[in-house]
């Protein structure tokens, strides 16, 4: 191969299909348009963020990942389902379980508060269908200890937990069956400012160890300015701006991103 | 022709109380229950001459398969003298005209409350067990709606969630008496309060048992050589109660469910199969008594093979 050729090949990134493809994503609440035709793709190991004001539709396109509700059109390709949207509601279930974790900004979303911290990450395992007791414990163990959780604690219910702590059960729930993609949905909003860098600096180092893939929703430009690769402008449903995280944050093109942008930093 | 003639002759009350429609509604949701074992069928539920809660759902079913040809057994905490055993039994009798018994293997319909009789029922014979909470996941998931879904995906996580955290928490599970069972591979049923001892005499019986809840208008069966198997992890074995080495003050068996009795110099105990233990004290005394084969169970006394 001629210097000149390799030259002329994409960067390596892009060498690697897709992970996740999403097209042409539609969601109408009766008169409301909360999606409007929303596309975007997202490649192994990469950390996409998506930013916007309060009802831009953001957490929409969340949900929608997450198979919580089914969008009035468009279709969703995430590593071998070619669309997600078409599958059953059981096969749903499925896909869920084994492909996709979730944290969200509230922790009673994501976690039964009364039940021990241990039993919620082996809930996700017993949905999965993992009937040994042992493997439970150890998978919660090493779960927790990759979200940087404290080991002494683990039995205790999220209930008694502080807000950080609770965070981290809810990561490690979401990455205890190694899922092929992980959505946070703002995940450190609510949480003191020490605690927050604690926490982004957890899912840093998750993302460097095990290279997984995120999308992160957030109105807190630090937030996205410290994890994402890629960043998505979100208003009234539709993409108004997207390219690499410095790119857009340092010089955003759209009137609207340079609102937010002033307005945060 | 006088109009007299063309309808029935008027009665107090109609055969086993309940009128006829009644009657056909509880059989119909009966065949479906056996069509799919370990579903709940939801049910009318009518008025009977007794509060909800005490065995009305049980009632209920026994007087719509009840027929001039049943004898019937009835029995609560294993006991056939017990005020609700002895007031449901004088009812049914008075209302159908049946024969009664207490010997478990005479009885053609027998209903119960907590308890499966000791000695093996065969086929044909119908056990009916009275339910206070039909589902599950009542314990767990408030939510009915959200709880039917689980039931139609088979998704049980939430009650092996609950064993996870006895384990982990207390060291063993503390369900006691309605340990969830799974039947024929899909549907989790609560099994009654019966005790954990009592749930291998439904694995692939010869019986049908018909289980129903009057309050909650459910009602359930497992079918005659069902799978009826009590969820447990597969690296820590089921427990059945321990009982070992309790022996019966009357009848000195060494096995079957006891009762314990306070005494004031310590306990004692004493079979909770009130129509056994007559046989096994007939046959102490000489007196001719058929005692029925012992079904089959892992141990022949609670906890003894642990």
């Amino acid at each position: 191969m001629t210097l000149a050729s390799s030259l002329l090949l994409p960067p390596q990134l892009l060498q690697v299909g897709a992970l996740l493809e999403v097209s042409g994503l539609q969601m109408v609440y009766g008169r409301v348009s909360a999606v409007r035709g929303v596309s975007f793709e997202l490649y192994p190991g990469e950390v996409l963020g998506i930013v916007g004001e309060s009802g831009s539709g953001k957490s929409t396109v969340l949900r929608l990942l997450n198979l919580e509700e089914r969008p009035s059109a468009g279709t969703y390709r995430l590593a071998h389902h070619q669309d997600l949207f078409a599958l059953s509601r059981q096969e749903q279930r499925a896909a869920r379980v084994r492909d996709i974790g979730i944290v969200y900004q509230n922790p009673h979303l994501g976690l039964r508060l009364r039940y021990s911290s241990s039993g919620n990450i082996a809930e996700r395992m017993l949905t999965a269908g993992e009937r040994r007791f042992r493997v439970l414990r150890e998978v919660a163990r090493a779960s927790l200890s990759a979200s940087e959780f404290p080991l002494i604690r683990m039995d205790d219910p999220p209930q008694v937990l502080s807000g950080g702590m609770q965070q981290r059960v809810q990561l490690a729930k979401a990455i205890a069956l190694e899922p092929q993609l992980l959505l946070l949905d703002e995940p450190t909003t609510g949480l003191d400012v020490s605690v927050q860098a604690r926490v982004l600096d957890t899912l840093r180092h998750l993302q460097s160890e095990r290279a997984v893939s995120m999308i992160i929703v957030s109105h807190d430009l630090g937030v996205i300015r410290t994890l994402a690769d890629r960043v998505l402008v979100m208003r009234h449903g539709q993409v108004v701006e997207r390219g690499l995280t410095d790119q857009v944050l340092e010089d955003p093109q759209h009137p609207y991103t340079q609102q937010l942008v002033h307005a945060k930093l | 022709m006088k109009l007299a003639d063309l309808t029935h002759a008027r009665t107090d009350y109609n055969y086993a109380f309940l009128d006829e429609h009644a009657k056909r509604e509880v059989r119909r949701a009966l065949l479906k229950a056996v069509a799919v074992p370990g579903y709940q069928v939801p049910y009318a539920s009518r008025e009977v001459p007794m509060a909800r809660g005490w065995g009305t759902g049980g009632l209920q079913v026994t007087l719509s398969i009840i027929g001039e040809s049943s004898r019937l057994k009835v029995i609560d905490q294993g006991a056939d003298d017990s005020v609700n055993a002895a007031n449901l039994r004088r009812f049914v009798a008075r209302m159908t005209g049946v024969q009664t018994t207490t010997d478990a293997l005479e009885a053609t319909v027998i209903q119960s409350r907590h308890r499966i009789p000791e000695e093996e029922l065969q086929t044909g014979q119908v056990l009916v067990l009275q339910v206070p909470l039909p589902d599950p996941f009542s314990y767990v998931e408030p939510s009915r709606s959200l709880a039917r879904e689980l039931h139609a995906d088979s998704d049980y996580a939430l009650l092996w969630l609950r064993l996870y955290e006895d384990l982990t928490l207390h060291g063993e599970v503390l369900t006691g008496a309605d340990h969830p069972v799974l039947v024929q591979g899909h549907y989790v049923m609560a099994p009654s309060p019966i005790p954990r001892y009592d749930l291998a005499a439904l694995h692939q019986a010869h019986h049908l048992t018909l289980l129903s809840a009057g309050r909650e208008k459910r009602l359930y069966a497992v079918p005659p050589y069902t799978d009826v198997l009590p969820l447990a992890f597969d690296d820590v074995p089921f427990q059945i109660e321990r009982q070992q080495g309790w022996v019966c003050q009357q009848s000195g068996a060494q096995h079957g469910f006891m009762n314990e009795v306070p005494q004031e110099d310590g306990r004692s105990y004493v079979l909770s199969d009130t129509g056994y233990l007559e046989k096994l004290l007939r046959q102490k005394r000489g007196e001719p008594a058929i005692i029925g084969a012992r079904r089959k169970s892992q141990q022949d006394q609670p906890g003894s093979a642990l």
